[in-house]
C-alpha cells in the first residue's frame, strides 16, 4: 500500500498502548513517515511525559505548538504540542465565561469538584480540543500519543459516557461531536502498538476487543515494536561455524558467542509464539519494527524506525474497492 | 547492604517506578522471596496482569488477601491481593461515619460513586490506606506495595494530603455559601465562579457535590487523622522504599527524577532495581577485548554463520555497554543504596517455577553500587 494513502485514511491516529512498548517511539516514528511523505503532521502529547522531546532533541514540549521538523520541498511539517486535561479543562470553562476567575478555579479545587462531579469532562475535552484542530484543516495528519493502555479506553469511551450521562448542553454537544470523530473510519483510527512478549500482547487483544465494541472506532494495524531480527546462522555451533570461515576461536570467545546465540535464540523463539498467537486471535495486520540495540534512542534511531514502518506499510496489501 | 538485608529489615517495602519497568512482577517476586525465608507477607497490587494472577496459583485477585498455595515445605506464608479503590474508599466512609444514616448518604451519593474513579489521586491514596491496614492491623511480618503507574509517581506519598485537603470542606465551604448567609466580599467571586460553573456542567451535578459534602460533614477530621497516620508509617525506619526502572535513557530519567525528589521529602531509596538488563556475555570494558571485535567481525563475515554469531554478540555487548552507562549515573546517586540489575530473562514468568527463578536472578546477581 501506498504510504501516503495509508498516512491520510484519517486524518487522526491515536496511538495506544501498554506502558514501556514505546507507544511514543512509535508515535513519533509514524509522526517522521507521514513528514517525509511530505504531510504537515503535529503529534500531540496528553499525558505531559518528556519522552517525545528528547527523541527530536528538542526543547519540552508545551500546550502552545512548536516545531520538530521544517518543512522543505518533499518534507512536510513536523509540529508537537501537549493538551493536557487540566488545560484543556481550564480552557473550556474559560471560554464558558469563567476566565476572569480561572486562577481561583485552581486555588479553591473548583476544578477538581468539576472533574469529579462530571466523570470524563476532562478527556472529552481533551479529544475536542483534538477535533476542533483536525476540522481545522491545518494539518494532513494529527498524531495522538494516547494514554497507557488502561487508561486509554476510558480516554476514549469518555465520549459515549457523556453522552449519555448530560442530556443537554455544551457537554453534551461537544461529546456528540467527538463521538461523530471516534466513530468515521475516514476521520480517526487506533493503532495498538506493543512488544513482541506474552503480557502486552494480551493486553492488546483486549484492549482492541473492548475498543471495538465500546467506543466503536475502528483500528489500523497492530504495531509491535521491539522486534529481533530472526539470525539462521545462530543455529550452528560458533567453533564450527568459525571453521566454516577459516577463523580460529579461543574457548572464551566460542562461549560468549554461543551464550550470547542461545540467549538470543530463546528470545527470538518466545517472540515468534507470541506473534504467532497475536495473529490467530486478533485479525489485524502487524506492522513489524525492528529492536533498536540502544538504551537511548534519538534522531537516527528515530530514522531507523521510520524508515522501517514506511517498509511495513508498502508490503500491506491494497484496500480492496467496493 | 543487600537487597536480600533490606528486605530482611524491612517491614513495608514500597516499590516506586514508572509504567511498564516491571513494578508489580517485582513485588511479587520480593514477597516470595521474604516468605520462602519464613516470613508472612502479603503483596499489594494495583492493576496485575492476568499472568501475574496465572503464575501465583490464583483464579484472579480480590480486594482481600489470599494466601498463594503451593509454597515448599518450611516457607512461610504469602498472601496478594488487588486494590479496590471503590470497596477500599467505602470500607473507610462506614469506620468513620457516626452512623449508619450518614453511611448510606454517603454511599448512595452519584458525585462520590464518582470519585473512586474521577478523582485523580484517589487511588494512590487507597493504595496508602491499604498499605496502612494491612501493616498495623494484621500481623504480616512483610507488606509489599505496588504504586500505580501515574505520571508523577510520587502522586502516592501527596495523595493522602491532596484528598484529605479535598476532603476538608474548603470547597465545601465555598459551595455552600449561598445558604449560610454570611457572604464576605472574598467570596462573591465563588458564588459567581459556581453559578457560572453550573451553568457550563449542569446545575444537577454541582447539587449532588454539594449533597456530598454536606453529608460529609464531621468527617473530615478522621480522614485527616488518617492520612497523618498514613504519612508517620512511610517514614519508619523499617519502611524502605525501593525504586525500579528499566535500563532505557526514558526511565532512568525518570528514576532520577523520582529519587531527587524523595531526597526532598527526605525519604532514603533503600534499593535500586533494575529490570530486564542486556546480558553482557563476557567482559564488555575497552580493556579487556577479546581477540576479535565482534563488530569488525560481523562485518567482515557479514551472511556467514560466524558473521551472526559476531553480530548477535555485538549487538548485545553494544547495548549492554550503552545501558551500563545510564546505571552507573544513578547508581552513584543513589549510594550506599545495592543497585540490582536483573538480566532479561530467556524465559516468560508463567508458574511459581519461573517466579522463583526470577527472584534467584534479582537477589544473586548483585551489583554493589562502586563505579
Amino acid at each position: 500500500m501506498d504510504p501516503k494513502q495509508f498516512l491520510t485514511t484519517s486524518g487522526v491516529i491515536i496511538v495506544a498502548g501498554k506502558g514501556g512498548v514505546g507507544k511514543t517511539a512509535v508515535s513519533a516514528a509514524l509522526a517522521m513517515a507521514s513528514s517525509s511523505v511530505g504531510l504537515r503532521t503535529l503529534i500531540v502529547e496528553v499525558e505531559g511525559k518528556s519522552g517525545l522531546a528528547s527523541l527530536f532533541n528538542s526543547a519540552q514540549l508545551s500546550y502552545s505548538e512548536i516545531q520538530l521538523v521544517e518543512p522543505s520541498l518533499e518534507v512536510g511539517e513536523v509540529m508537537a504540542r501537549t493538551i493536557l486535561p487540566e488545560d484543556a479543562l481550564l480552557d473550556y470553562l474559560k471560554d464558558h465565561g469563567l476566565k476572569r476567575i480561572s486562577g481561583r478555579l485552581l486555588s479553591t479545587g473548583a476544578l477538581d469538584v468539576v472533574a469529579t462531579a462530571v466523570p470524563g469532562i476532562s478527556d472529552i475535552l481533551v479529544l475536542g480540543k483534538i477535533k476542533q484542530l483536525e476540522r481545522s484543516r491545518q494539518f494532513d495528519l494529527i498524531i495522538v500519543d494516547a494514554p497507557a493502555a488502561g487508561h486509554a479506553i476510558t480516554f476514549l469511551r469518555s465520549a459515549s459516557g457523556l453522552e449519555d450521562a448530560v442530556k443537554v448542553g455544551p457537554i453534551n454537544s461537544q461529546a456528540k461531536d467527538v463521538l461523530g470523530l471516534l466513530n468515521d473510519p475516514t476521520r480517526c483510527r487506533v493503532l495498538l502498538v506493543t512488544a513482541p512478549e506474552e503480557t502486552p500482547v494480551n493486553e492488546l487483544i483486549e484492549t482492541a476487543y473492548s475498543l471495538e465494541d465500546e467506543v466503536g472506532v475502528s483500528l489500523g494495524p497492530v504495531v509491535v515494536n521491539g522486534v529481533l531480527a530472526e539470525l539462521p546462522g545462530l543455529q550452528t555451533n560458533p567453533i564450527e561455524a568459525a571453521a566454516q570461515a577459516g577463523i580460529e576461536l579461543e574457548l572464551s570467545e566460542a562461549q560468549n558467542l554461543a551464550e550470547a546465540a542461545l540467549f538470543r535464540l530463546q528470545r527470538t523463539a518466545l517472540q515468534r509464539a507470541q506473534l504467532d498467537r497475536m495473529a490467530q486471535e486478533l485479525p489485524l495486520a502487524q506492522l513489524l519494527l525492528p529492536y533498536v540495540f540502544t538504551s537511548e534512542l534519538g534522531p537516527d534511531g528515530l530514522a531507523q524506525l521510520s524508515n522501517s514502518l514506511l517498509a511495513e506499510i508498502r508490503d500491506l496489501p491494497n484496500p480492496s474497492r467496493g | 547492604m543487600s537487597l536480600e538485608s533490606v528486605v530482611a529489615q524491612s517491614h513495608v517495602i514500597v516499590c516506586c517506578g514508572s509504567g511498564g519497568v516491571g513494578k508489580t512482577t517485582t513485588a511479587a517476586v520480593i514477597a516470595l522471596h521474604a516468605a520462602l525465608q519464613g516470613r508472612k507477607t502479603v503483596v499489594v497490587t494495583i492493576d496485575p496482569a492476568r499472568r501475574l494472577a496465572d503464575a501465583l496459583g490464583l483464579d484472579g485477585l480480590t480486594n482481600e488477601p489470599a494466601q498463594i498455595p503451593g509454597l515448599p515445605e518450611g516457607s512461610g506464608e504469602m498472601w496478594a491481593m488487588m486494590l479496590d479503590t471503590k470497596a477500599t474508599f467505602d470500607g473507610l466512609v462506614r469506620r468513620y461515619a457516626s452512623d449508619s444514616k450518614q453511611t448510606e448518604q454517603i454511599l448512595e451519593n452519584s458525585f462520590y460513586r464518582n470519585i473512586s474513579t474521577s478523582l485523580s489521586g484517589t487511588q494512590e491514596y487507597m493504595a496508602s490506606e491499604k498499605l496502612y491496614e494491612l501493616a498495623i492491623e494484621s500481623d504480616y511480618d512483610l507488606v509489599v506495595v505496588d504504586t500505580p503507574p501515574t505520571r508523577n509517581a510520587l502522586d502516592f506519598l501527596e495523595a493522602p494530603r491532596r484528598l484529605a485537603k479535598f476532603l476538608d470542606h474548603r470547597i465545601y465551604k465555598v459551595l455552600m455559601l449561598p445558604t449560610r448567609g454570611i457572604v464576605k466580599a472574598v467570596n462573591v467571586a465563588a458564588q459567581t465562579l459556581l453559578r457560572s460553573i453550573s451553568k457550563v456542567v449542569g446545575s444537577e451535578v454541582i447539587a449532588d457535590a454539594i449533597a456530598f459534602f454536606g453529608a460529609f460533614e464531621g468527617m473530615e477530621q478522621g480522614f485527616k487523622e488518617r492520612a497523618a497516620e498514613v504519612d508517620s508509617l512511610l517514614s519508619q525506619p523499617d519502611t524502605a522504599f525501593i525504586l525500579i526502572a528499566s535500563p532505557h535513557a526514558d526511565t532512568m530519567a525518570e528514576a532520577q527524577f523520582f529519587a531527587a525528589r524523595l531526597r526532598e521529602l527526605k525519604i532514603t531509596v533503600r534499593a535500586l532495581i533494575i529490570n530486564r538488563m542486556q546480558p553482557r556475555f563476557g567482559a564488555i570494558s575497552q580493556t579487556n577485548l577479546p581477540n576479535h571485535k565482534p563488530e569488525e567481525f560481523a562485518e567482515r563475515y557479514a551472511g556467514t554463520a560466524i558473521g551472526e554469531q559476531y553480530q548477535c554478540l555485538a549487538e548485545a555487548q553494544h547495548l549492554a555497554r550503552g545501558e551500563q552507562k545510564h546505571v552507573l549515573g544513578l547508581a552513584q546517586e543513589l549510594a550506599p543504596a545495592p543497585v540490582v540489575q536483573v538480566p532479561v530473562q530467556g524465559f516468560e514468568v508463567s508458574n511459581m517455577a519461573t517466579l522463583q527463578m526470577l527472584g534467584q536472578a534479582m537477589f544473586d546477581t548483585e551489583v554493589t553500587s562502586e563505579p
